[in-house]
C-alpha cells in the first residue's frame, strides 16, 4: 500500500452533512443548534428533534470548542472490516462534548489500556484523504 | 369490551427448529415455513384456520407481492389479515401483542407469527436495501470502523456501566454460567454438551473490551413461529393455553450514542404497561425470559424492568441462582447466549420458551417451582427498542 492510498471508508456527504465535512477540512468541529428552542443537534439534519419543538429548516450551525470527555469507549479486538485489520486493536469511542452533544470516534495517540470513562479529551484532525479530514480525540494532558 | 386485551387471546402452539451454525441449502423462507407448520399442527390446527400472520418485513427480497403474499403462496396458507413486526429482537414479544390486538379487534382469529435466520454456506448473503438515508451510520460510524455486529455498542454500555456500578466481567459471567447450565438440560440448545465456568467465561478472549467471547451470543441459523388464537378456542386446544396478560414496547433511541444514558435500556416503560396491563407486581413473576444478546443486556434489563436496583444486578446475579431450578428462574431455555440466537427468532424462542414452562412441557429444564405467570423481554438494536410481555396460565385470570 503506497503512501497515499487510504483504503478505509469515507463518509459519503449528504445536503445535510456537507457542512460539517467542509469544516472539519478547515479543522472546525460543528455541531447544529436550534435557533427556535436551542437544542444542539447532531448528527447533522435539517428538522429539530429538540422536546415540543417543530422547528423545519431552523438549526443553524455553530462551532463547537472541541473539547469533551470520553463517555464510553472499547477497544475493538475484531477489525470492522479488512480495511481496519492492520489497527487491531483499535478504540472505539463516544465522546461527549463540552457543549452536550455525543458523537463516535476513535481515541488516538494513546495506549488504549491508558484510556478511563470520564478522561477529558480534545479533538484532533487526521487529514485521511486530501478530501476528508476525520475528526478524532486524544486524552489533554 | 374490555379497556386492554388481558386475558383476550393466548398463544396455542408453538415451533421451533434447533439452532444451528449453518443450515446449508436451507434459506429464510423455507426454515420460517417449517417452524410454521410445526406451530401450526401444534396448535391442533389447519392451515385453512390460519387467518391472520405477523412476520418480519426484512425476508422481504425482489418484487413479487411483498413477504406476506409471497410467504402465503410457498406455504399454501392465504389469510384474510397480515401485517409485519420490525421490531428486530424485540419483534417476537411484540408480534404476540399485535396479534392480541388484531384477535381482540376481530380482524383476525388465528393469527401465525414467526421468524428465521438463514445462515447458508453457498449462498450469496442477501445485500442490504433500505429507502432510508442513515446519516448517522454511514457518515458518522463507518469511517471510524464501526463494530462487528453489535459487539462494539454493547462493549461501550458494559465499560460505561463498569465506570457507574462497578460490575466487571468477573460478575457478569455468572449470566453467562447460569444460562449455560440451563442449555445443558435443553436438547434443543446449540450448547447442549458443552458446560462452561466463570473461569472459561473470564479467560474467553475478549471480543471488544470488557466483553469477553462467552458473553456474547453467536450467530445461528433458525427459525421460530408460534399461534396466537382467541381465549375460548385456546382453552379447547391440545395444549394448556399461555395467555396474554399484558404487553408493551418501548422505543428510547436509534443509535446508541445521541441520546440518553446509555446503561439504561429501553424496557422499563414497556415493562409499566405490561404490569400495568396484567394488574399485577414483579414479586407475582415466576420465571424471567430476559432477552439476552449479551451479559450485560440481561443485567440492564433486570434493572430497567423494575426486579433490581439500578446498578445492583451485578451483586443481585451472585446472590440468585438464575438456573431453572432455581430462586429466580431465568432463559430456562439456555437463552440465546447458550440456546442460539437464530438472529431476530432469538427474542420469539424466549416468548416460546415461557409458553413451554407454562405447559409444564420443558421437560429436563423444567423449573420445578409454579410457572403460572412468565415476564418476557425483546430487545432491538442498541438499546434502541424493548418490548415486555406477561404471560400467564388460566390461574392468572
Amino acid at each position: 500500500m503506497t503512501e497515499n492510498e487510504y483504503k478505509k471508508p469515507l463518509p459519503t456527504p449528504s445536503y445535510n452533512s456537507q457542512p460539517f465535512w467542509d469544516a472539519a477540512k478547515e479543522h472546525r468541529l460543528v455541531f447544529q443548534r436550534c435557533t427556535l428552542c436551542g437544542t444542539n443537534v447532531f448528527y447533522p439534519r435539517d428538522i429539530c428533534p429538540g422536546p415540543d419543538c417543530f422547528g423545519v429548516g431552523t438549526l443553524e450551525w455553530v462551532d463547537s470548542s472541541g473539547r469533551g470527555s470520553v463517555y464510553s469507549f472499547t477497544i475493538s479486538y475484531q477489525p470492522a472490516n479488512r480495511a481496519f485489520a492492520d489497527d487491531v486493536p483499535y478504540v472505539l469511542a463516544i465522546i461527549e462534548l463540552e457543549e452536550g452533544w455525543r458523537m463516535n470516534t476513535n481515541i488516538v495517540n494513546i495506549d488504549p489500556q491508558q484510556i478511563t470513562v470520564g478522561m477529558p479529551v480534545e479533538v484532533f484532525w487526521d487529514d485521511v484523504t486530501p478530501e476528508f479530514t476525520l475528526p478524532k480525540f486524544q486524552i489533554v494532558g | 369490551m374490555a379497556d386492554n386485551l388481558r386475558g383476550a387471546a393466548a398463544i396455542m402452539g408453538i415451533g421451533e427448529l434447533k439452532p444451528a451454525r449453518t443450515r446449508p441449502n436451507r434459506d429464510a423462507m423455507s426454515l420460517l415455513a417449517e417452524a410454521s407448520y410445526l406451530a401450526i399442527q401444534d396448535a391442533g390446527l389447519t392451515k385453512a384456520d390460519i387467518d391472520g400472520m405477523i412476520f418480519d418485513p426484512s425476508l422481504a427480497q425482489g418484487s413479487g407481492g411483498g413477504y406476506n403474499p409471497q410467504m402465503a403462496e410457498y406455504m399454501g396458507i392465504y389469510p384474510t389479515w397480515a401485517t409485519g413486526c420490525d421490531a428486530q429482537g424485540a419483534a417476537g414479544v411484540a408480534m404476540a401483542l399485535q396479534a392480541a390486538a388484531y384477535i381482540q379487534a376481530g380482524l383476525a382469529k388465528y393469527v401465525l407469527c414467526g421468524m428465521s435466520a438463514a445462515i447458508d454456506p453457498e449462498a450469496r448473503r442477501r445485500p442490504a436495501g433500505s429507502g432510508m438515508t442513515d446519516t448517522s451510520t454511514t457518515e458518522f460510524q463507518v469511517p471510524f470502523g464501526p463494530t462487528v455486529g453489535a459487539n462494539g455498542w454493547y462493549a461501550m454500555i458494559a465499560k460505561r456501566y463498569e465506570a457507574l456500578y462497578g460490575a466487571t466481567v468477573e460478575k457478569r459471567a455468572k449470566v453467562s454460567v447460569d444460562l449455560r447450565y440451563n442449555a445443558n438440560h435443553n436438547p434443543m440448545a446449540i450448547w447442549h454438551d458443552t458446560p462452561i465456568t466463570i473461569d472459561d467465561v473470564v479467560n474467553s478472549r475478549i471480543v471488544s473490551d470488557p466483553l469477553h467471547l462467552l458473553e456474547c451470543v453467536m450467530p445461528c441459523a433458525g427459525a421460530c413461529a408460534f399461534i396466537v388464537g382467541p381465549a375460548d378456542a385456546a382453552r379447547t386446544g391440545p395444549h394448556k393455553p399461555a395467555f396474554i396478560l399484558g404487553g408493551g414496547l418501548g422505543i428510547l433511541r436509534g443509535n446508541l450514542t445521541h441520546v440518553g444514558e446509555i446503561t439504561v435500556s429501553p424496557v422499563g416503560r414497556a415493562a409499566d404497561k405490561a404490569f400495568a396491563m396484567a394488574g399485577c407486581s414483579r414479586d407475582d413473576v415466576q420465571v424471567m425470559e430476559i432477552y439476552d444478546s449479551f451479559t450485560i443486556t440481561v443485567m440492564c434489563e433486570l434493572e430497567e424492568s423494575g426486579f433490581v436496583p439500578k446498578g445492583e444486578a451485578g451483586d443481585w446475579i451472585q446472590d440468585h441462582d438464575l438456573t431453572f431450578k432455581g430462586d429466580k428462574p431465568l432463559n430456562t431455555h439456555g437463552g440465546q447466549l447458550s440456546y442460539g440466537q437464530a438472529s431476530t427468532a432469538g427474542g420469539c424462542a424466549q416468548v416460546t420458551e415461557a409458553v413451554r414452562q407454562i405447559r409444564r412441557d420443558g421437560g429436563d429444564h423444567q423449573v420445578p417451582g409454579p410457572t403460572d405467570l412468565v415476564y418476557v423481554t425483546g430487545s432491538g438494536g442498541s438499546f434502541s427498542q424493548q418490548s415486555a410481555l406477561l404471560l400467564g396460565s388460566d390461574a392468572t385470570l
